[in-house]
């Protein structure tokens, strides 16, 4: 039995492809049912999210099941087929279990080792389990890709550093202060980065904003989506000592906060530390301000320093990730190449001796002076050479579990001997959980 | 007996001492783990050598400086593996084990003979104010711990240079609750210290403050722990000064209690 994967992420389509070929979750019964249907098809899985839209399916017809899932992808959504085959990949064996691995550990993603892929895959595969399209490999396939990316997360820093200067920011203020859930953020003057990075910070728990701008209505503005408070620009230094963290990002020509300030709104708040951020160009808060005692001054080129440094960072932790990712395939495909080992051997003896009994009645019962013990003689005859024609076979097939030649062995037994296909059936994983 | 749970922890911290400063090192949450682990076994066998000399002498093993050494590690490390319970502070133990180890290695060169119990030290006294004064120094020594951290993060974050030591060591805010809290604890502890070793002094001597070296020194490390704990409650002192004074207050610790002798006990 093969694993095989067909999708498309972004690093072969366009947002505007990507979302006519995705899965609504909401009716995600229809098209797993219609996939395990297909031909050949035995288990599968559909994850679908903003950056990926990917099948995951076990076939014994590695070929013929691509070319299906290929068209029912396109047919499904009423795509033509040519236009959509150049943006779609497709993986098998061992390729396809990597890159499962992969994505599940999120070294496929956008922003590598960000943390929402995992789940996204999670919830995919919670809807294949509730109605019954995946089965027992894709369950065990699954269960090790949670497993791995679980390993990948806590062995490496890969999703430790932050990549983005307002997520960096966050970060940083949580070396400073703490936790952030007692803090207030001041936003002075307005910008997409400045907001940004408040709204990181009140998603990360920050209490309260303070808003100030020279036009008090913008100010007020963005206080009431923030669902804070606003205070005239002019009362600026006379409010500094409220805030754990300062984003500063106006267009003034010069700096509107100096060390004098800062030492001043240190004093007031009895000296917990105050975190500044000033993204402005030209700057808006006098360099010397990180001089003070308990204040620390970061601009927009130190926040960028560290994003830089993390992504460095990550690329060295991913190469860790692959290596953990290369162990456990190692395993996993070892365990599925020899999964179908004992059904086989099992089916075959089955069969010989079906026709053994068969052509044994009936010569027995054609045989009209059959001495006493014949019927004894024949029987122990014809399992001694049933026996002996299975013995090398099945050491064969056993022995191949080591190399890599056992799928090569199950499919020509089963087509040769015409032996029924693995079926799909979940009592085995349900008796492990 | 005793010998062997004595070398057994030494050698257990060492390994503890190995397993801290490799998590500077690396990050691995099994390491962390580990590590703990580890202290928590040396941690029991330095207790079980302490209760079994305590059994066999019958008395609390503080009479000479090789058993406080071993006992102001003890306390040391019992003070630490409550707070990285409590705090996750794993780097901390990278310069709390490696310290107490120092101490026990210290205390296990000295070869006191034990000897008769002076009848000086037969007081009940006596052993209020040890076991005391050894919890407070504990205290100020993870709070020296921390200060020292705090600089280090301070510096970093003060120059810009966010390396890895940086994402390892624990936030300011972190430390600085750490370092109050120890200082919390240490100064009262320290205070009824002095207060009961003075009533001991009353009974032993009859006065209750004879102003040698070691009471002198004592009043002026609770004078240095007085003054930060009313700086941090009153004005809010915290951050550089605060760890510095915290050094200083434990360094001057060490110093009267290595350097000098006390002249009712030794």
């Amino acid at each position: 039995m093969n694993i095989i994967v067909v999708g498309l992420s972004h690093k072969t389509a366009s947002v505007e492809i990507r979302e006519k070929v995705a899965f609504s979750p909401n009716q995600i019964e229809k098209p797993l049912s219609e996939l395990v249907k297909l031909e050949g098809i035995v288990e599968g899985v559909i994850v679908s999210t903003c950056n990926r839209v990917e099948i995951y399916a076990t076939t014994r017809d590695i070929a013929g099941g691509i070319a299906r899932i290929k068209r029912f992808m396109a047919e499904y959504h009423h795509l033509e087929f040519e236009a959509l085959e150049s943006h779609l990949y497709s993986y098998h064996a061992e390729a396809a279990i990597r890159h499962v691995f992969r994505v599940a550990s999120s070294l496929d993603s956008m922003i590598v080792g960000e943390p929402q892929i995992l789940g996204q895959i999670k919830t995919s595969y919670g809807y294949a389990a509730e109605y019954k399209s995946s089965g027992i490999i894709l369950n065990r396939f699954l269960h090790k890709a949670f497993s791995v990316a679980k390993r990948v997360r806590t062995e490496t820093k890969i999703a430790s550093s932050a990549v983005s200067v307002a997520f960096a920011a966050v970060e940083l203020a949580k070396k400073i202060l703490g936790d952030l859930s007692d803090k207030t953020v001041m936003l002075i003057g307005a910008g997409e980065m400045c907001e940004l990075a408040a709204k990181h910070f009140l998603n990360s728990g920050a209490k309260g904003v303070i808003v100030t701008n020279r036009t008090f209505e913008r100010a007020e503005r963005l206080a009431e989506d923030f669902g804070g408070e606003a205070v005239p620009f002019e009362a600026l230094i006379e409010n500094l000592h409220r805030a754990d963290i300062v984003l500063s990002s106006t267009g003034a020509p010069h700096c509107i906060i100096g060390p004098k300030d800062a030492e001043e709104a240190i004093k007031r708040r009895r000296f917990k530390p105050i975190f500044f951020i000033d993204i402005a160009v030209p700057r808006d808060i006098d360099p010397k301000v990180d001089k003070v005692e308990n204040v620390y001054l970061f601009t927009v080129d130190h926040l960028q320093e560290i994003v830089q440094a993390n992504l460095a960072q990550r690329g060295m932790e991913a190469e860790k990730a692959e290596e953990i990712i290369d162990q456990e395939i190692g395993q996993f495909h070892k365990w599925l190449s020899t999964l179908e080992v004992t059904p086989t051997i099992v089916a075959l003896r089955n069969r010989f001796d079906e026709i053994r009994r068969t052509e044994l009645d009936k010569t027995i019962a054609g045989w009209k002076d059959l001495p006493p013990d014949a019927g004894k003689r024949l029987e122990a005859l014809t399992v001694a050479m049933m026996n002996k024609l299975l013995h090398a076979p099945t050491f064969v097939l056993k022995q191949s579990g080591q190399g890599g030649r056992v799928d090569l062995y199950v499919d020509a037994l089963r087509q040769l001997f015409e032996l029924e296909a693995l079926q799909r059936d979940d009592e085995e994983l349900e008796l492990e959980e | 007996m005793t010998h062997l749970f004595f070398y057994l922890t030494v050698a257990v911290y060492g390994c503890a001492t190995i397993a801290y400063l490799a998590c500077l090192l690396r990050t691995s949450p099994v390491l962390t783990r580990w590590a703990g682990r580890i202290l928590v076994v040396g941690f029991s066998t330095h207790l079980l050598s302490t209760i079994h000399l305590a059994s066999r002498m019958k008395y609390l093993p503080l009479t000479n400086m090789q058993e406080s050494l071993s006992f102001f590690s003890l306390a040391i490390i019992g003070g630490f593996i409550f707070f990285e319970r409590r705090y996750k502070v794993t780097t901390l133990g990278s310069f709390i084990v490696p310290f107490s180890l120092i101490l026990l290695i210290g205390s296990s060169s000295l070869h006191e003979v034990a000897r008769q119990l002076p009848p000086i030290l037969q007081s009940n006294w006596f052993w209020v104010h040890a076991l005391l004064a050894f919890a407070s120094y504990a205290c100020f020594a993870i709070a020296a711990g921390v200060a020292v951290m705090y600089l280090i993060q301070r510096y970093f974050l003060k120059t810009k240079h966010l390396g890895a030591l940086f994402q390892k060591l624990p936030s300011l805010d972190t430390m600085d609750e750490i370092s109050y809290r120890c200082l919390s604890v240490g100064f009262p502890l320290l205070t009824v210290a002095i207060i009961s070793g003075s009533i001991w002094s009353e009974q032993a001597l009859g006065s209750y403050w004879i102003w040698d070296r070691k009471q002198t020194w004592s009043l002026i490390i609770w004078i240095i722990y007085a003054a930060l704990l009313h700086g941090r409650l009153t004005i809010g002192w915290r951050g550089k000064r605060a760890a510095i004074l915290s050094i200083i207050g434990f360094v001057v610790v060490l110093l009267t209690f290595l350097g000098m002798k006390h002249s009712i006990v030794w």
